[in-house]
């Protein structure tokens, strides 16, 4: 083992780093060895780990017996950061957590925010339709990443392509209204940036149709699959005690038959006022817990729908709350060199208002104070419960933001889900779970 | 409250418009009296059934924009936790992770871990608060508890430094296993470390040449 492997000596024994395409070899090599335990380490640059997950798996032929997650390597300090800026700057903070479902992590910011500042009943009913309605194209867009890769990583090609070229028309939504397809800062405490653009309701309900057309074909392509329905039916097996006892959350949860959804069972942003089942389903599995997320995307068309016809009669009404001294002054305009501060704006704080000048001034640069106390307010994200731990002190700044992540929270389960299985299986437990390492580390 | 410093040259409070006399306070919330209103009496009241030294454990009870905080004595975090899984009435069968605060002034007591409970079975939630000094950073670990637990406790050791006695591993998790000091903690300055490549140093923000 000496031509295609480097090796060193460790007190735990002989240290091969392998580089791929010489597996055959190797194999051979460790059949002759005196100990059957081989310990791999996958990723964190795999194509299968979602990013950078670090999996140590030790092995006894095909078959896991010990599986170890490493993290950490996304850690970009986000937690620490927000300490240092405002709280309405907070929010472009938060939103590059969890990047594949961005306005769920500015919204759970923006609800701890308003509780502290005592607000919540005040956001106007338009900008709670509005996140409501985004957090749902959301939802879509996010699980669409999940059932495409999750498709991917077991060898089928095609539906990542089609679900994919959903997520680009979601994506293409957002772009229209917030001016950013990723990372949007769109939820602000108080409310939402800015209102719809012209045209936008008529052009959701345009989507829904093709959607949901579209959903009924992509499914089709997976749930008739045979080699997809093997590689997921019975696999990554966690029950109801197992996701109690490890905190997990989401549609891996639902998938042991618990209706626990957070949007029924302690609703926020008025989702009491929608219409909508909580899918579950009672595998234990994969499987399942991919048959809920296709079965959810329907459910959130059922939900945006009924977000166009609230939008369509709160017509004109306010995105913001009225309290000038915490509304950021977002007056924005689409001009000839793109999206920027609305000339009539700069025109009324520059010209005619000194007050309006040194108000825009000192929200911009101080920002507003947030009474102290700690909150901590919970939204059901794509992936499960993603809570915002809240501190402050009176200040301008929070005093200590932290994210329960539920990717965190649920990677924490790949030990139980694999430990027992074959290698190939993990890549299937993993996609399931759906962790997104941006969340998992912050 | 103390100066933040380090963050790309600013210094003092972090007050960059310079007019808003900023001056923050420690901030530590009174007791609430009873009744607390909600489902909270009846919490703390099968709490107090369930756990007898109920008053030996609960140093206090904050009731704050509608949420339920308990203050705990750390020796008595573990039993109080069980307590609060195992009775049938209370049922916080779920705890949804560990979250430590810094708070430098708080004397004695800096260190602050949070934890978010939640009930399924009752459809509640409540928050256990501990604190715990610097120089003797020690917390019952709740892994036996709550088995989630595990990672949000490294998690608060790697960022804050608490030593979660009994914990069966208690490693960093998200900084690289060799970091000096704990991140999080507000005398750990943002910025400040050099980044290092192959052969080069790229000086941290405020240690790069000043044109002030």
């Amino acid at each position: 083992m000496s031509t295609f492997a480097s090796s060193r000596e460790t007190t735990e024994g002989t240290i091969y780093s392998v580089t791929g395409g010489d597996w055959d070899q190797v194999a051979s090599e460790i059949g002759s060895a005196k100990e059957e335990r081989v310990v791999v380490n996958m990723g964190p640059q795999h194509p299968s780990t979602h990013g950078v997950l670090r999996l140590m798996l030790e092995l006894e032929g095909e078959t896991i017996t010990e599986l170890r997650c490493g993290i950490g390597y996304l850690h970009t300090g986000i937690e620490k950061n927000t300490e240092f800026r405002t709280w309405t700057q907070g929010v472009t903070f938060v939103t590059r957590m969890d990047y594949l479902s961005p306005l769920f992590n500015e919204t759970t910011y923006c609800l701890g925010v308003e509780k502290l500042l005592g607000i919540t009943n005040d956001v106007p009913e338009r900008a709670s339709v509005i996140r409501v309605m985004m957090m749902e194209l959301n939802r879509i867009s996010s699980h669409m990443v999940a059932l495409g890769t999750g498709a991917l990583e077991l060898g089928a090609i095609t539906p990542m392509f089609f679900a994919f070229r959903e997520r680009e028309k979601v994506l293409d939504v957002f772009e229209k209204v917030s001016g950013l397809r990723m990372n949007m800062a769109y939820i602000r405490p108080g409310g939402v940036s800015q209102d719809l653009p012209e045209g936008t309701v008529s052009g959701i309900r345009e989507l829904i149709k093709d959607l949901r057309k579209n959903f009924k074909d992509n499914a089709k392509l997976l749930i008739g699959n045979s080699i997809w329905i093997k590689r997921t039916k019975g696999v990554g097996y966690l029950d109801l005690a197992g996701c109690i006892t490890l905190g997990v959350t989401g549609p891996v949860l639902r998938s042991t038959g618990m209706p626990w959804d957070l949007r029924k069972t302690q609703p926020y942003c008025g989702y009491e006022n929608y219409d909508f089942d909580v899918i579950t389903a009672d595998t234990c599995d994969v499987y399942g817990r991919f048959l809920i997320r296709m079965q959810e995307l329907e459910q959130s068309l059922r939900i945006i729908e009924q977000c166009c016809d609230k939008l369509d009669k709160l017509e004109a009404a306010p995105v913001m709350v009225a309290d000038k001294k915490i509304a950021w002054p977002a007056q924005l305009s689409l001009g000839g060199d793109g999206l920027g501060n609305s000339l009539d704006h700069i025109r009324q704080i520059m010209g005619t208002s000194m007050e309006a000048l040194i108000h825009h001034f000192k929200i911009v640069t101080e920002g507003f104070r947030v009474p102290a106390g700690q909150v901590y307010t919970p939204v059901e994200s794509p992936r499960g419960e993603l809570g915002a731990h809240l501190v402050s002190d009176g200040g301008t700044r929070p005093y200590r933001v932290h994210f329960r992540a539920p990717s965190f929270s649920n990677l924490q389960s790949t030990s139980a889900m694999c430990e027992g299985s074959l290698i190939a299986d993990v890549v299937a437990a993993v996609a399931s779970i759906d962790p997104v390492m941006g969340d998992v580390d912050r | 409250m103390s100066e933040q410093k380090g963050s790309f040259g600013i210094q003092g409070t972090g007050d960059t418009s310079g007019y808003g006399g900023l001056v923050r306070s420690s901030f530590s919330p009174t007791s609430a009296q009873k009744p607390y209103g909600s489902y909270f009496d009846e919490v703390t009241d099968e709490l107090e059934r369930a756990f007898p030294e109920f008053n030996d454990a609960i140093e206090k009870v904050v009731v704050d924009r509608g949420e339920l905080t308990l203050h705990i004595k750390r020796q008595r975090l573990f039993d109080v936790a069980k307590t609060l899984r195992d009775t049938e009435t209370l049922r916080f069968e779920v705890c949804l992770g560990v979250s430590g605060v810094h708070y430098p002034e708080d004397s004695q007591r800096e260190l602050h871990a949070v934890y978010e409970l939640l009930s399924m079975t009752h459809n509640r939630r409540m928050r256990l608060e501990v604190s715990t000094p610097e120089s003797d950073p020690h917390i019952p670990s709740l892994v036996e508890v709550w088995a989630g637990t595990n990672w949000h406790e490294r998690e608060a050791y790697d960022m804050f430094g608490i030593i979660f006695d009994g914990h069966p591993a208690l490693t960093r998790i998200l900084m690289p296993d060799d970091w000096p000091g704990h991140p999080q903690r507000k005398d750990y300055p943002l910025g400040g470390i050099a980044v290092e490549y192959v052969g080069a140093t790229i000086p941290s923000p405020d240690n790069r040449r000043s044109y002030r």
